[in-house]
């Protein structure tokens, strides 16, 4: 836990008292190689600016999409990369972990 | 998350205070956890309570064992480097520590050095060390480095810092500057906690220049926040 945190977090309550839908993506769960450590945030806001990362950049663009979905339904979604997952190979999880990211709607 | 848990969370780390988000993946339900309280919709039977506690206590985010698909997010206070002496290598290492996500107060009361010209966008300290210390709190998160080259500013906080639970220690100077200050240390009763002190500061990187040394200075507080302080350095 450092400063990133301290600036993602700010940034969300910025986005969220402008107006703006946001969602935040958490690592849940690392098997392997990964390189994020469980606890690791990413917020997206509704024009799809993101800070902090859930990986070495290999599934930051997968997860901003779903988070898009989920400010649009309001629904979470816990979403799994890894190679044995078809997804990930096109997603590119290169480092050879698996990764489960939860994206969450910031009411 | 609920706007008011956004808000919670945001509100503990200004103030250093450790708090957990406990979420339920099936649905996004949450609570809130501290040392003395759980609130929110997500209702904790006592054993997760007691083990997320736990992982709140050592800063560790992690699912909980005892039930499946609950995750919890540790917030423990940022790492701190306090940095005595406002030179020219603080001027270096006070935006460095800040990228590499320290919490950084640079401390001088010489008003000439600890300016905002000199330090655009760093959280100044014109106290002398020991009131800016005490003001400040030593605690587990927290590096100290001593950098003034001045005994009247270094010695003082040396004093507060050899107790303290500070995480590093160390301070500028050559080895006789470092004798000199040993010897002054031992007077004032501090000898025993002398070998906390990190001198020559910083990882042997073979650099002169301030930028330089203040890239081995963050090294080695780094190195000493992950590895402990009995490194084995190769040399």
């Amino acid at each position: 836990m450092n400063t990133d945190d301290d600036s993602l977090f700010a940034n969300l309550q910025q986005w969220r008292a402008a107006g703006k839908a946001a969602a935040l993506a958490t690592v849940v769960s690392t098997w392997g190689s990964s390189p994020r450590p469980e606890g690791s945030h990413l917020a997206v806001d509704e024009a799809g600016h993101f800070i902090g990362s859930v990986s070495g950049g290999c599934i930051e663009g997968a997860v901003i999409d779903a988070a898009a979905q989920v400010m649009a339904s309001g629904r979470p979604q816990l979403l799994e990369f890894g190679v044995s997952d078809e997804q990930a190979w096109q997603v590119g999880l290169a480092c050879g972990g698996r990764v489960q990211v939860f994206v969450e709607p910031v009411e | 998350m609920k706007r008011a848990t956004l808000a919670r969370v945001a509100a503990a780390r200004s103030r250093r205070q450790p708090l957990m988000v406990v979420t339920r993946l099936a649905d996004g339900a949450q609570c809130l956890l501290d040392a003395a309280s759980c609130e929110g919709e997500l209702p904790l039977p006592a054993e997760q309570l007691a083990e997320a506690r736990g992982f709140l206590s050592s800063g560790r985010s992690s699912s909980l064992a005892g039930a499946a698909g609950l995750f919890a997010r540790a917030y423990v206070p940022s790492p701190r480097l306090l940095i005595v002496g406002a030179v020219h290598i603080a001027q270096a290492l006070a935006p460095m520590a800040t990228a590499a996500g320290f919490e950084v107060v640079v401390i001088d009361p010489r008003g000439a050095f600890a300016s905002a010209e000199r330090f655009p966008g760093v959280q100044l300290s014109d106290e002398w060390p020991d009131e800016a210390l005490g003001r400040l709190g030593l605690d587990a998160a927290t590096a100290l480095v001593a950098l003034s080259h001045d005994p009247k500013l270094d010695d003082p906080a040396l004093e507060l810092a050899l107790p303290s639970p500070l995480f590093y220690i160390g301070a500028l100077g050559s080895r006789r500057t470092h004798e000199k200050r040993l010897e002054r240390l031992r007077a004032a009763g501090l000898g025993e906690l002398t070998g906390r002190i990190h001198s020559p500061i910083g990882l042997d990187l073979g650099g002169r220049a301030p930028a330089e040394i203040a890239v081995s200075i963050l090294a080695e507080v780094i190195q000493v926040r992950y590895r402990g302080d009995r490194v084995e350095t190769g040399a």
